[in-house]
């Protein structure tokens, strides 16, 4: 079973559009592993049938008993966090700031304020109308992100595909470089970097590569909207050479993309022959790199 | 006064909006540019400003001093992050998970885990004109945004006078990062497209910042793609979308290039007069 993650550094460059495309072509051979937790969006175009679901609780917030409390302000003094609040005798927890450490609860000397476990949000395992299990979550809004419920994600995707003997993992992963992306890359056996030839684009996939290549884990690259900057898709041309990162396809800007997501297709169904043919063929790329 | 700009999808135009409204507006008063998606900051690339001030930031950690430990295990019962861990012998410290709460350090009864600084990014204060630009870079590898986040805005709120403007660039999402850069602002502006996934995460983004408590407003951008389910909603929701910015190929050229794009786009500059007036309002 091979692993693949599909990560950008930037956001909206056509990660979920590019991985969608791929549970399409892979069909039952995949298991599909929606890791951007915060915003996902691959069921939009799979209409999963979210056959499982369950709550996933991650990290504390403490509550202060009024009842309890002397107001010897111990706990105002030790949180880092400034999430402790009094007025006069009334102390309060501020949930935004509230780190959920425990500190406060440990050394209150009256016992006064407890930690209460933390709802993060909701976790699925769905069948998709093309034939893949996806696995995929939804984070309650302003959860913490701290990259555990990527990770049960992930895990629940790797049994499902070892009890299955499904051949691959197709993991759509999140924008940026922090706990999340860090998260979805551990364990993977090869990245396609979704790139787009902006100043920005250009930027945050070499910040990306360089955490990938923290990660000793194989890289590729999609130019998408080639044709947006031919300059600086020349650009990211040299440096994939430089870094011997594996050139998938370059994909013109095209509304294809756009309609596809309206109607809740991938580019498989909704793209013409074009985009069709260039994505099996980057995948053919991906096959033949992979099973090295 | 603090104005986010803020989206739950990425790549809807949070930079974009934020560099050309600071730019804009900079022409009348002076405008403090604050980019607080410090895993992927892009603002920089759009403002060309001189360098006035640059910083190493540092998290704190605790670090063992084994001559002083006993072993008696209590850092890791009072670490709720897992970060410190008892191997009886060997005390391991995981920086990566640790949240800085100093409770391991503080209740070591032998001092045997005084906190150390750990470099976890740079702050760097850029000036050009009217406009004060601060951005700060996450290291690579470094997991945790928001430590980062929160001392970028302790220093903007030092630049801070009373009648500046801060503009805040925010990190995608709706999760921790996203809270972190938001949670001060006087207004939100929500930037989203038209599409079934700009609706699905501006949804989650509307509902962050109820859950916030933050007067916040949508704008609509690549207008004319897609559909109208976004004004759907905004409307049966009493959402304000205070401006629509065309869908514009000449935009998109000009964002690759690093350009800003008021001053060359009308119907852009439209728009940002539309936001001006948002802001300005009581």
């Amino acid at each position: 079973m091979k692993e693949i993650v599909v990560i950008s550094g930037k956001g909206g460059t056509g990660k979920t559009s590019l991985a969608a495309s791929l549970a399409f072509l892979l069909g039952e051979e995949a298991v599909i592993a929606d890791c951007d937790v915060d915003a996902a969006d691959m069921h939009l175009l799979l209409s999963p049938d979210f056959g499982y679901s369950e709550d996933f609780y991650s990290g504390q917030m403490a509550i202060i008993d009024n009842e309890a409390c002397t107001s010897c302000g111990l706990c105002i003094e030790k949180c880092r966090f400034d999430a402790i609040e009094n007025e006069g005798s009334r102390y309060f927890i501020e949930p935004i700031d509230c780190e959920g450490c425990g500190y406060c609860a440990r050394i209150c000397p009256v016992d006064a304020i407890s930690m209460k476990d933390q709802y993060a949000g909701q976790f699925f395992i769905s069948d998709t109308r093309i034939n893949n299990i996806l696995v995929h979550a939804k984070l309650a809004a302003g959860a913490e992100n701290s990259g555990k419920l990527v990770a049960k994600v992930k895990n629940e995707a790797r049994n499902i595909a070892e009890q299955k003997n499904k051949k691959y993992i197709i993991a759509d992963g999140s924008p940026g470089i922090g706990c999340p992306v860090i998260s979805s890359l551990s364990g993977a056996d090869f990245v396609i970097i979704v790139t787009e030839p902006s100043v920005s684009g250009i930027h945050d996939m070499k910040r990306v590569y360089e955490l990938v290549r923290k990660f000793d884990i194989k890289a590729s690259c999609i130019i998408n909207k080639h044709d947006l900057n031919p300059e600086i898709t020349a650009r990211i041309m040299d440096f994939l050479e430089s870094e011997s990162i594996v050139h998938l396809c370059n994909i013109p800007y095209d509304d294809a993309f756009t309609d596809a997501i309206i109607r809740g297709q991938t580019i498989m169904e909704n793209g013409h022959t074009v985009l069709v043919k260039m994505i099996e063929k980057a995948w053919n790329i991906v096959s033949t790199n992979i099973n090295d | 006064m603090k104005i986010a700009i803020a989206s739950g999808k990425g790549g809807t135009g949070k930079t974009t909006l934020a560099t050309n409204l600071a730019a804009y507006l900079s022409e009348g008063r002076n405008i403090i540019l604050a980019d607080l998606d410090v895993e992927e900051p892009n603002s920089g690339l759009f403002i060309r400003a001189e360098k006035i001030f640059q910083e190493t930031r540092y998290k704190m950690i605790p670090t063992w001093v084994e001559n002083n430990c006993t072993f008696c295990g209590i850092c890791q019962d009072v670490c709720n992050f897992n970060a410190v861990l008892n191997l009886g012998s060997q005390i391991l410290i995981y920086p990566e998970l640790c949240h800085s709460c100093y409770a391991c350090s503080e209740l070591c009864p032998t001092e045997a885990l005084p906190m150390h600084k750990q470099r976890m990014g740079v702050l760097t204060h850029y000036k050009n004109g009217n406009i004060d630009f601060v951005e700060s870079l996450l290291d690579i590898g470094q997991e945790q945004a928001v430590p980062l986040i929160d001392q970028t805005l302790k220093y903007i709120d030092k630049l801070e006078g009373d009648d500046n403007l801060v503009i805040i660039d925010s990190p995608p999402g709706t999760s921790c990062p996203v809270i972190e850069a938001t949670k001060d602002a006087d207004k939100v502006i929500l930037i989203t497209e038209p599409t079934p996934f700009g609706l699905h995460d501006l949804k989650l983004a509307v509902e962050t910042m109820k859950k916030l408590n933050k007067d916040f407003v949508v704008v609509i951008n690549r207008f004319g793609v897609g559909n109208a389910a976004v004004e759907g909603y905004c409307d049966k929701n009493d959402i304000r979308i205070i401006t629509s910015i065309s869908d514009s190929r000449q935009v998109a050229e000009l964002y690759s290039k690093g350009e800003l794009v008021y001053d060359k786009v009308a119907g852009f500059r439209k728009s940002l007069d539309s936001i001006r007036e948002y802001i300005l309002e009581n």
